[in-house]
C-alpha cells in the first residue's frame, strides 16, 4: 500500500514524469476559479435567463482536467464540482458529481492523447464532453431517480456546440493564470 | 492487491468515486431523506457571496437612478408601486369575501379576519442546474421559513418553498417540470393539477375531456395541496384543446408576469372562496320600468270610493323596482306566499307557510267569491301600485273580477 500512496502523492507533487506539459496553478486560482463558475451560474441567470445554458462548472472541470493531466486530480476536481453543483441544486446529492466525475475523468485521460493547447482540439473537446455531460445526466435522472426528463436532441447540440464556443476564448483567458517556474 | 492497485490506479480512484456518490443518490433516494449537512456548507458559503455581489449590483443600480436620472420620481413610483399591491392584495380578500356572504356580513368577517400572514423576501439567486425554475430567496428558517410554505406575489401563486437554510431558502418556481398544485377553474370550477413544463406556460392536467373550460377562464388554487390557500389568483387559460384521455389547458401564469424579485412567503395561509367570474354574454340593455301613477290621479280617477286612495299610502308596493335575477324573483314569490297565507317569516308560529300554494289560479279554478263582494272593478283596482301588489284585495280574490264564477 505504501507504493499506493506514493503513487498518490505523486499525483499532486508533479513527479518529474509527469511533469512534460502538466500546467500548475496558484491554489487561490483552483479554489476561486471554480467557486465563481458556480456562483456565475446561481447568480448571472437571474438577468440574463439565456445564459443559464452555460455550463461554466463543466468547462472549468475539463479545462482543469486536460492541464493537469492526471486522472485522478480529474476525478477528484469533477467530484468536488459536481457536489457543489448538486448542494445548491434540488436534486439528490451526486447527480451533477458523478458525471462531473466521468467528465474529469475522460478529460484527463485524453489530455495524454492530445495536444490540449490547440484551439480546434478545445473546441471538440469541449462539444464532446458538455453533449456527454447533458446525454449522461438525462440517463441517470431516468435510471437512478426514475425522473421523466425530456432530451431533446437538437437543444442539446446547441446547448453543446454554443458551450464549445465559449470554452476556447475562456481556456485561452484561464492559461494566463499558469504559474510559471 | 497491492499489484492490482498499482496498475489500475486510476480506475480504481475512478471506481471509489463513483460507488461513493452511487451510495450516497440511494440513501437518498430510499431514505427520502437529504444530506443537509453538505448543503448547509454549500449554501452558506455561495449565499453571502451572491447577497454581496445582488447588493452591490443593485446599490449602484440604485444609486445611478436615483441621483442621476429620477429622483423623485422613482421614490414615488416605488410608494405607489407598493400600495397597488396592498390594495390589490386587499382587493382579492374583499372580492372573495363579497361573493360568498352578504355586504353586512362580509365586512364582519373582514372586520374579525385577517388576511395569510406573509413575509416579504427578495430573490438573490437562481440554483445550479440547466434550465432550474428554483430560486433563492433571502429568508431561511431564522426568520420563520419552513420546508413547503407557498411564495406568492399579489398577482398570482409563484412557488412553493422546497428547502430552508438558515439564511436562505430555495424556491420551486411553477414552471419547474417537477412542480405540481391543485388549481380550480373560475366559471366552471373544474378541478385540475397544475404542472410546470420548464418554460413559460405551465399545464392543467387530469381535466376529463368532457368537462368544460374556456379559454381565457382564471384558475386559482384549489387548496387540495395543503401548500396554497385556497382563491390565490394563478393564471389565464390561453390554450383549451381536447387530448387523448385529458384536456390539454395551456395557463399564463400571473404571479410571474411582472418579473421575480420580490416574493412574499405565506407563512400562516388563509383559505378564500373562488371570486364569481363576470358574465362573457354582452350587456343586455333595459329600459327604466314605467313611474308609478301618484296616488292622487287614481283618487281623481276612482270617484265612486275614497277608500283606495287612503289605502295606496298604507300599503305602499313591497316591490321596488324590475327583478334582475332568479334570486329575486325567488324572494319575491316566498313573500307573496307569506301574505297570500298570513305568515310573517321568523316571526309566525306553526312553522312554514304552504309554499305549494297556486299564487294565480285561473278564474275558472278559482272559487266563487262572496256574494255580495265589492265587485266594481273601480274598487277593486285603484290604481297601479294596487294593481302590481299581490298582497291588495283585487289580488287576494281574483273571483271578485268574475263573481259569477264564468270563463272569460
Amino acid at each position: 500500500m505504501s507504493d499506493l500512496g506514493a503513487n498518490f502523492r505523486a499525483d499532486f507533487s508533479e513527479s518529474p514524469l509527469l511533469k512534460k506539459g502538466v500546467s500548475k496553478y496558484h491554489i487561490a486560482a483552483i479554489i476561486g476559479i471554480p467557486l465563481a463558475a458556480i456562483l456565475f451560474q446561481v447568480y448571472v441567470p437571474r438577468f440574463l435567463e439565456r445564459l443559464s445554458y452555460l455550463e461554466l462548472p463543466l468547462l472549468v472541470t475539463v479545462y482543469f482536467s486536460l492541464m493537469r493531466r492526471s486522472p485522478v486530480v480529474g476525478v477528484l476536481f469533477g467530484a468536488g464540482i459536481g457536489l457543489a453543483q448538486d448542494s445548491l441544486s434540488h436534486n439528490p446529492l451526486g447527480m451533477f458529481g458523478i458525471v462531473k466525475t466521468l467528465v474529469g475523468y475522460f478529460a484527463a485521460s485524453m489530455s495524454q492523447r492530445f495536444d490540449v493547447q490547440n484551439a480546434g482540439v478545445r473546441l471538440v473537446l469541449g462539444f464532446f464532453f458538455c453533449f456527454f455531460h447533458q446525454f449522461f445526466y438525462w440517463v441517470l435522472g431516468r435510471a437512478l431517480l426514475g425522473e421523466a426528463l425530456d432530451l431533446d436532441l437538437e437543444t442539446t447540440l446547441l446547448v453543446a456546440v454554443l458551450n464549445a464556443l465559449v470554452a476556447v476564448p475562456l481556456f485561452h483567458i484561464l492559461d494566463r493564470l499558469k504559474v510559471t517556474d | 492487491m497491492e499489484f492490482f492497485l498499482n496498475r489500475y490506479r486510476n480506475l480504481t480512484v475512478l471506481l471509489v468515486a463513483i460507488v461513493a456518490q452511487l451510495v450516497l443518490l440511494a440513501y437518498q433516494v430510499k431514505s427520502n431523506g437529504e444530506v443537509r449537512l453538505i448543503r448547509v456548507w454549500a449554501v452558506s458559503a455561495v449565499t453571502p457571496l451572491a447577497r454581496v455581489i445582488e447588493a452591490g449590483r443593485s446599490g449602484t443600480v440604485h444609486f445611478i437612478r436615483d441621483y442621476f436620472v429620477l429622483l423623485h420620481v422613482r421614490e414615488e413610483n416605488q410608494r405607489l408601486k407598493a400600495d397597488l399591491d396592498r390594495i390589490k392584495m386587499d382587493k382579492q380578500y374583499l372580492q372573495a369575501e363579497l361573493s360568498t356572504a352578504d355586504r353586512a356580513k362580509s365586512l364582519a368577517i373582514f372586520q374579525q379576519q385577517s388576511p395569510s400572514k406573509t413575509i416579504a423576501a427578495h430573490v438573490i439567486g437562481n440554483t445550479t442546474g440547466v434550465g432550474a425554475k428554483v430560486v433563492i430567496v433571502d429568508r431561511g428558517t431564522g426568520s420563520g421559513v419552513q420546508k413547503g410554505m407557498a411564495v406568492i406575489t399579489p398577482d398570482g401563486i409563484v412557488g412553493k418553498v422546497t428547502a430552508a437554510y438558515p439564511t436562505a431558502s430555495f424556491v420551486l418556481l411553477i414552471t419547474d417540470p417537477s412542480f405540481a398544485a391543485g388549481v380550480i377553474s373560475q366559471k366552471n370550477h373544474v378541478h385540475g393539477t397544475l404542472k410546470g413544463q420548464g418554460y413559460s406556460t405551465v399545464i392543467v392536467d387530469y381535466v376529463q375531456n368532457e368537462q368544460k373550460v374556456e379559454p381565457g377562464e382564471q384558475f386559482f388554487t384549489s387548496g387540495d395541496d395543503r401548500i396554497f390557500p385556497k382563491g390565490l389568483p394563478v393564471g389565464e387559460a390561453t390554450v383549451v384543446r381536447e387530448g387523448k384521455s385529458y384536456k390539454e389547458i395551456f395557463v399564463t401564469p400571473s404571479g410571474l408576469q411582472n418579473g421575480l424579485e420580490e416574493v412574499l412567503i405565506v407563512t400562516e395561509g388563509v383559505h378564500m372562496a373562488i371570486p364569481e367570474a363576470r358574465p362573457t354574454s354582452q350587456p343586455v340593455h333595459l329600459q327604466e320600468p314605467p313611474p308609478a301613477e301618484p296616488a292622487d290621479s287614481s283618487a281623481k280617477d276612482s270617484s265612486t270610493t275614497d277608500a283606495a286612495p287612503a289605502q295606496a299610502p298604507a300599503q305602499p308596493s313591497t316591490q321596488p323596482g324590475p327583478l334582475t335575477t332568479d334570486a329575486d324573483r325567488l324572494v319575491d314569490q316566498y313573500r307573496k306566499i307569506g301574505e297570500a297565507e298570513k305568515h310573517v317569516y321568523g316571526q309566525s308560529a306553526g312553522g312554514a307557510p304552504n309554499f305549494n300554494i297556486n299564487l294565480n289560479p285561473r278564474p275558472a279554478d278559482a272559487a266563487p267569491g262572496p256574494q255580495g263582494a265589492p265587485a266594481s272593478p273601480t274598487v277593486q283596482s285603484p290604481g297601479p301600485p294596487a294593481a302590481q301588489n299581490p298582497a291588495s284585495p283585487a289580488w287576494r280574490s281574483p273571483a271578485a273580477k268574475n263573481p259569477a264564477g264564468k270563463r272569460p
